[in-house]
């Protein structure tokens, strides 16, 4: 069916005003205080611990943002839990709000398509949440430079920039994902509710969930466990699995980025080769972290699609 | 293109084999109120919603302005200003901001913006509450913003669902004058009210939806034929021999009753005072008191479902002797 007229008219007008009410809003304001005040926490420690060391280290600034070793929390954890909270703050009441104030079928008199409503508040929430994190970005670099005294790098910036762009697809996909929900609910707080039932599901019990169904789907063998190695097969399932959850997903992308010397299982190879200890290169991180990233944004893209197929059949009689 | 500015055709709207809308047909011309009366639950809300595409038409069409609302809906709502039942608004923010979103939305020019703005609340009578937050307002005087985002819209169509609940009389009032005024403007008026006086005096043609169809159509007159037989109640009071032979020979009378020595009741599906006049005086009668009571929206209404009521007794009756 050929539609007349523009579906992103009007789209500027919703942009801007729910982007003004996300920015003013109590709400995002106690969101944002509980990030940076977490950020900082973790950022301060972090960069003792690194002006204790005195070791030399080509990448001073990716510590700051994920320190070596097994440390309990670091800045990319903080945000790994924060993020999905503040994207379902943002987009939880997006549709079924509208329905609750009555205000949908008096703004949906008007002439626009559903369309700029729908996208015009999902792109407004991504705004929000990528002004606050590239703000904490910003301060967090700027501490960088007072706290350790030494100008990140060219690689570390890139790295960094790149860290910052996966965390914005990773807050997509939650908020996608809390935009869809509030398509389905119509109550806000079951929206919610579902919402970040589901984020602690999947970030609390699925890896360890993952691991137990890949190896029912797929048992180890027993020539491999004698080795003390992982089976392929069994690995490869449980890999699979568990990179269903966003934060797996989001995981392996940032240590791609933020950890150039880390072994993570796809350079379990290249440990067997021997080539251990050299850094990654910018480029062979990047194509490492290539396909999280991309699985981040067709996620994203995903879930929105079947929120939008909803809405636009959606009878408005609120 | 022809006057009517709304065209239905068997519109039908069905909810999981239910038929919430059944097959209704109307029309609507420029510049008429035409009002839409039932019970709960008749379908009156639905079809409104089909005309502005909010919800998916099962079967039949509509066409607005000759526009269809599911394939053309921005050509229709440019149009068409809609006033749901029980509106709401952003309660964070004042009127006039609401407004103003609204009127972004629409694509009012910046400066036109505030100008249309202030001179729609001034008709609804709210100047002096536009930098109020509409989170303050009272039911009566949200429904009155509602009413002045269509007039700042500059429609051609308005489409009303229950404007009058929960305003005072005297708001009513101002309502049905402001209605009254889109009439004169040459706005069409499509309103759904279960203030039956009311509707009565404002609309030139109201359609009484049943269950999902439209049960009567027409205009008041025409239905209090259809339905009570007349409609007309004269009362006259006049001394003389064999009035009421003479009364019941006038065209236009059913029914003729002496409810007193000298007083009759015409029952008649016009205006017969005049003939009435006449007939007493030329049986050399003396006429004291003549008046007529206009068939009354409430006297069709209820006898209507009341008939329908005993009908369906009859019916299930029939049904268990049967069974
Ligand atoms: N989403 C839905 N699913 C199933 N049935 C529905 C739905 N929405 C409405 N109905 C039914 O459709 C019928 C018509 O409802 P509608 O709202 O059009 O009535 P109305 O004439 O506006 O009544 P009122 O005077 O109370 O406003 C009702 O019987 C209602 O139960
Ligand atoms: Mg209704």
């Amino acid at each position: 069916m050929q539609r007349e007229g523009s579906p992103w008219r009007g789209l500027s007008v919703v942009y801007f005003r729910e982007l003004f009410d996300h920015l003013t809003s109590v709400r995002m304001l106690v969101l944002q205080f509980l990030v940076v005040l977490l950020g900082g926490a973790v950022v301060y420690f972090a960069a003792e611990q690194i002006r204790n060391t005195t070791a030399e280290d080509p990448f001073l600034f990716l510590r700051l943002f994920a320190p070596p070793g097994q440390s309990l929390l670091s800045f990319v954890l903080v945000l790994s839990i924060l993020v999905p909270i503040l994207a379902i703050g943002l987009g939880f009441d997006a549709i079924n709000g509208e329905y609750n104030r009555r205000t949908m079928s008096r703004i949906l008199a008007q002439p626009i398509y559903r369309d700029a409503l729908l996208f015009g508040k999902f792109l407004a929430g991504l705004s929000t949440i990528a002004i606050a994190l590239v703000t904490l970005w910003l301060l967090v670099i700027g501490f960088g430079l007072l706290r350790l005294g030494v100008p990140p790098s060219g690689e570390e910036i890139g790295r960094l920039f790149i860290f910052l762009l996966v965390t914005i697809a990773y807050a997509g996909i939650w908020l996608a994902l809390a935009v869809t929900f509030s398509v389905f609910f119509r109550s806000t707080a079951t929206a919610a509710l579902v919402a970040l039932g589901l984020w602690l599901f999947l970030a609390l019990l699925w890896p360890a969930l993952a691991q137990m169904l890949g190896e029912v789907i797929s048992p180890s063998d027993i020539r491999f466990a004698q080795l003390g190695l992982p089976t392929p097969d069994t690995l490869a399932w449980q890999q699979g699995l568990s990179r269903v959850s966003p934060g797996t997903l989001y995981g392996e992308a940032v240590v791609a980025m933020l950890n150039p010397d880390a072994q993570s299982m796809t350079t379990l190879l290249a440990q067997f080769q021997g080539r251990i200890g050299a850094p990654l290169p910018l480029d062979q991180s990047i194509m490492q972290a290539w396909p999280q990233m991309v699985s981040l944004i067709a996620g994203t893209i995903l879930l929105y699609v079947i929120g939008y197929v909803a809405f636009q059949r959606q009878e408005v009689r609120a | 293109m022809s006057d009517n500015v709304i065209e239905a055709q068997g519109l039908t709207k069905r909810y999981g084999g239910i038929a919430a809308v059944d097959g209704v047909s109307f029309t609507v011309g420029r510049g008429e109120i035409f009002g839409l009366l039932g019970p709960n639950g008749a379908g009156k809300t639905t079809t409104i919603l089909m005309m502005l595409g909010l919800t998916e038409v099962t079967a039949g069409s509509v066409s607005v302005l000759g526009h269809d609302p599911a394939r053309e809906p921005l050509q229709v709502k440019r149009v068409v200003g809609y006033l749901p039942d029980s509106v709401g608004f952003y309660d964070h923010m004042t009127a006039r901001d609401n407004l103003r979103y609204t009127a972004a939305l629409i694509g009012i020019e910046p400066a036109d913006r505030d100008k249309r703005i202030a001179a729609a609340l001034d008709r609804v009578g709210l100047p002096d509450v536009g930098e109020k937050k509409v989170g303050a307002f009272s039911r009566g005087m949200r429904q009155r913003l509602g009413l002045a985002e269509i007039l700042m819209k500059d429609v051609s169509i308005a489409i009303l669902d229950e404007p009058t609940s929960g305003l005072d009389p005297h708001a009513t009032h101002e309502l049905l004058e402001t209605i009254r005024s889109l009439k004169h403007d040459g706005v069409a008026v499509l309103l759904s009210s279960h203030l039956l006086e009311r509707v009565q005096s404002v609309c030139d043609r109201v359609a009484l939806f049943n269950a999902g169809r439209i049960a009567l159509l027409g205009t008041v007159p025409e239905l209090a034929r259809q339905v009570l037989g007349g409609g007309y109640n004269v009362e006259v009071e006049a001394d003389g021999e064999g009035l009421g032979v003479l009364f019941s020979d006038i065209p236009g009378v059913k029914a003729v009753d002496q409810a007193g020595p000298s007083r009759y009741r015409l029952l008649a599906d016009r205006d017969v005072r005049a003939q009435a006049a006449a007939a007493v005086v030329n049986g050399g009668g003396a006429l004291r008191r003549l008046s007529v009571e206009e068939p009354s929206l409430e006297a069709i209404y209820s006898r209507y479902f009341d008939n329908q009521a005993l009908q369906q007794q009859a019916t299930s009756q029939v049904n268990n002797h049967a069974a």
